[in-house]
């Protein structure tokens, strides 16, 4: 019953679908794919979120003991949901996740702190939407709590609109152009 | 403990429901509910009026279900102001479909203008 969501009239796009590689700013050879559902790439999501600094948690996500993040990843890991994780090596130092919400998708994105402020995040949000609109993906939207502004700062470069500052967290809106 | 549990009707008050009666019947408190109105919610007075006599019923706990009109936050403060009450209790959130925590504009309004303690459940 809550009010419709407004997307931007512009579409956003193309991206970069994935597998990627990139160097990043340290020099790390990084890859990004999409997640291929099996033990070992959730077991390595297990182990980055076990690592993930609670206070770079938002609204609550990635919980806090291994118990809680293993639900939360089946939740968010499940068919119909779009990930993809960017790797060094075999590590997972960042995960990217689409969770269908109706005919649109949540939008969040996790980066491990000792792989920040090195672009993988600006490198990861696009090969997520790439993946998006190569699955039909239209519409996403996400929350931010309206102090980060670093993520603000990516979501706007991306393309993301603000469709809603009324609540406590902001929440922005894209449109993917199809490709 | 005099205890103002605000319902709305939204999954996260019914929770908040649950839990403070638990808590009522073993703590002993005096637990008054007050159902505001909710434009978001999609559960009528009646249904959710109905919903907390089945929960206090279960639990054994002798508790008030009064309407309030108006503004849903602004009514819960105000009555807990005015009449006493120790704690004002009200749902904690609802999760987003990622998982997320999305405080709603009640709980907002709440935790910002109330002098008296609030509790959100989780």
């Amino acid at each position: 019953m809550s009010k419709p969501r407004r997307y931007p009239d512009e579409t956003a796009g193309p991206f970069a679908a994935p597998p990627t590689s990139f160097e990043d700013r340290e020099g790390r050879e990084m890859e990004i794919r999409p997640y291929d559902g099996s033990d070992e790439e959730f077991e390595a999501l297990v182990a980055m979120y076990e690592a993930f600094d609670p206070a770079d948690r938002a609204q609550g996500i990635p919980p806090g003991q291994e118990r809680r993040i293993r639900d939360w990843l089946d939740n968010i890991l499940d068919g119909d949901c779009l990930n993809v994780v960017v790797w060094d090596g075999d590590d997972a130092a960042g995960h990217a996740t689409l969770v269908p919400d109706g005919d649109a998708y949540e939008l969040a994105i996790f980066v491990l702190q000792a792989y920040q402020e090195a672009g993988i995040g600006t490198h990861l949000i696009e090969s997520l939407l790439g993946y998006g609109a190569e699955q039909g993906v239209e519409n996403v939207w996400l929350t931010v709590e309206r102090w980060n502004r670093a993520a603000v700062g990516l979501y706007k470069k991306i393309g993301f609109e603000t469709s809603d500052s009324e609540s406590f967290e902001l929440e922005m809106t894209l449109t993917l152009s199809a490709q | 403990m005099k205890v103002l549990l605000g319902v709305g009707g939204s999954d996260d008050s019914i929770r908040a429901v649950e839990q403070t009666t638990a808590r009522a019947a073993t703590a002993g408190d005096e637990l008054t509910v007050a159902i505001v109105e909710n434009p978001s919610s999609d559960r009528s007075r009646e249904e959710i009026a109905e919903m907390v006599r089945e929960i206090l019923d279960a639990e054994g706990v002798d508790a008030e279900i009064r309407h309030l009109e108006g503004d849903p936050g602004s009514s819960l403060v105000d009555t807990a102001e005015s009449e006493g009450f120790d704690e004002i209790v009200i749902g904690g959130g609802q999760t987003s479909p990622m998982g997320k925590i999305n405080l709603g504009s009640i709980a907002e309004f709440v935790l910002l203008n109330s002098h008296v303690t609030v509790s959100l459940v989780r």
